[in-house]
């Protein structure tokens, strides 16, 4: 049985093969309608996210299936006192696969050592959201056609910000991929993914403080919110929320076929008025983002 | 100084200067009923200072405790006076409850029957990382 717990344990081959079959679905979803009859995902929530539960839950409807689940920790035998491990053997007695997200990192992991069927990190506090960067893979080979041969801005908060660690991970598996890294300095990327992931694979990056620098040079614009929840100091939270703000005129200098994305809720990162601009990709990002959820869960219950 | 040889025991050499405390701790020699010596800056050619640990009874040691304080240590099997064995250690892949996560977000934080298991990621700097959430201990 295999599980997802960190976008590592895929083989670029595997996520190609992820996002060919996400295609095929979106090219023919009938196709695929009765492919989960009768079976039962579980969305065990221990902290809210509306749109990634939901996500899993129309990919897991589409599929034919039916999803059973609790959307906050409160709501779960956890307020008790049950440690993930139990909560997870009991879950299996009653669900096919298990889609989990946790406020507390590596909750996932300890939950996929004694499942009994396929667990899903749906996202561990600041650490792991696999299905957001397949999410982000899929819209990159959706838009610009291609994973390899680009110059990707991301911008906001580097340090914290998961799905930014992850998709570097992902995409200096692909070649010729450049990153151009802008935020301040204290939220700016961690060393360690400088250097385990970006000098060790020899990826060409680029660091600055301004959005309008390199503006000219990218083919996606990743943009990030400053979460709040992942700073215990909220001083500090408000001094660096609002510093980055996408607007059309910083866009004046982009490329036309440039794409933007942000792995939503967006706060104030990207101002409205953008979002008619046929450059913007976030709303399509969230769609992708169902189907390559149908994609993954029929490849962990081993469906064709 | 002169410290009795064993007959029939353990002598830890090669310990790096001011470690050989924190060996005997972790390896919780003072739970031993027999006689342990703790030896602190000796002269050493090699090494100029060392510590040097003797225990006088054969004991299981915990190779993964000593790999990961001090991966230079040298252990010598004392049988009749004379050395039968002599071996090295080195830095174990995983070690299993010899060091805590710190990171108060990780699992390990609240669920405390779960092993803190730390993974070797980075052999040449000597990173070990939380198996669960990957923090990094920077004890060392």
């Amino acid at each position: 049985m295999k599980n997802l717990i960190d976008i590592k344990d895929l083989s670029v081959e595997e996520i190609d093969e992820l996002i060919a079959k996400a295609k095929d679905i979106m090219s023919h979803p009938e196709n695929y309608w009765d492919k989960c009859k009768h079976k039962k995902l579980a969305t065990l929530f221990f902290e809210p996210s509306t749109r990634t539960r939901l996500s899993f839950e129309s990919a897991m409807m589409e599929l034919g299936g039916n999803v059973i689940g609790f959307s906050s920790g409160s709501s779960s035998s956890t307020s008790k006192g049950e440690s993930v491990s139990d909560t997870i053997r009991v879950v299996g007695c009653y669900s096919d696969i298990i889609a989990m997200r946790h406020p507390k990192e590596g909750a996932p992991l300890v939950a996929s050592l004694k499942s009994t069927v396929p667990i899903i990190n749906a996202g561990d506090g600041g650490h792991n959201h696999p299905t957001q960067t397949l999410t982000d893979l899929l819209t990159i080979s959706c838009e610009k056609n291609r994973l390899d041969n680009l110059t990707i801005g991301l911008c906001g908060d580097l340090k914290f910000g998961r799905t930014i660690h992850s998709l570097i991970t992902a995409m200096s598996r692909y070649k010729n991929v450049k990153f151009v890294l802008i935020s301040l300095k204290e939220l700016g990327i961690p060393e360690y993914i400088k250097e385990e992931v970006l000098e060790k694979n020899n990826i060409e990056y680029i660091e600055t403080d301004d959005i309008e620098e390199y503006m000219d040079k990218l083919d996606i614009l990743y943009m990030t919110r400053v979460q709040k929840e992942r700073f215990f100091n909220e001083e500090e939270y408000l001094r660096l929320k609002d510093h980055y703000i996408l607007t059309k005129n910083k866009l004046e200098k982009a490329k036309k076929d440039l794409c933007i994305m942000h792995p939503l809720p967006r706060v104030n990162e990207i101002s409205t008025e953008v979002d008619d601009d046929p450059r913007a990709c976030y709303f399509k990002q969230a769609m992708y983002g169902k189907y390559i959820r149908m994609a993954l869960i029929l490849k962990l219950l081993e469906i064709k | 100084m002169n410290i009795d040889s064993i007959e029939n025991g353990i002598v830890i050499d090669h310990i790096q200067s001011k470690k050989g405390m924190e060996i005997y701790k972790a390896l919780e020699l003072d739970k031993l009923d027999c006689s342990v010596a703790i030896i602190t800056n000796a002269r050493s050619n090699k090494m100029g200072r060392k510590d040097i640990i003797k225990i006088n009874r054969s004991i299981d040691l915990n190779l993964d405790i000593l790999g990961y304080i001090d991966p230079n240590i040298t252990i010598n099997i004392i049988k009749d006076d004379k050395i039968i064995e002599k071996y090295h250690v080195e830095l174990p892949k995983e070690i299993v409850n010899i060091i805590k996560c710190k990171n108060p977000r990780c699992i390990t934080s609240t669920e405390q029957e779960l092993d803190n298991i730390f993974v070797l990621t980075d052999k040449d700097k000597k990173i070990y990382r939380c198996k669960y959430c990957d923090t990094v201990n920077d004890d060392n």
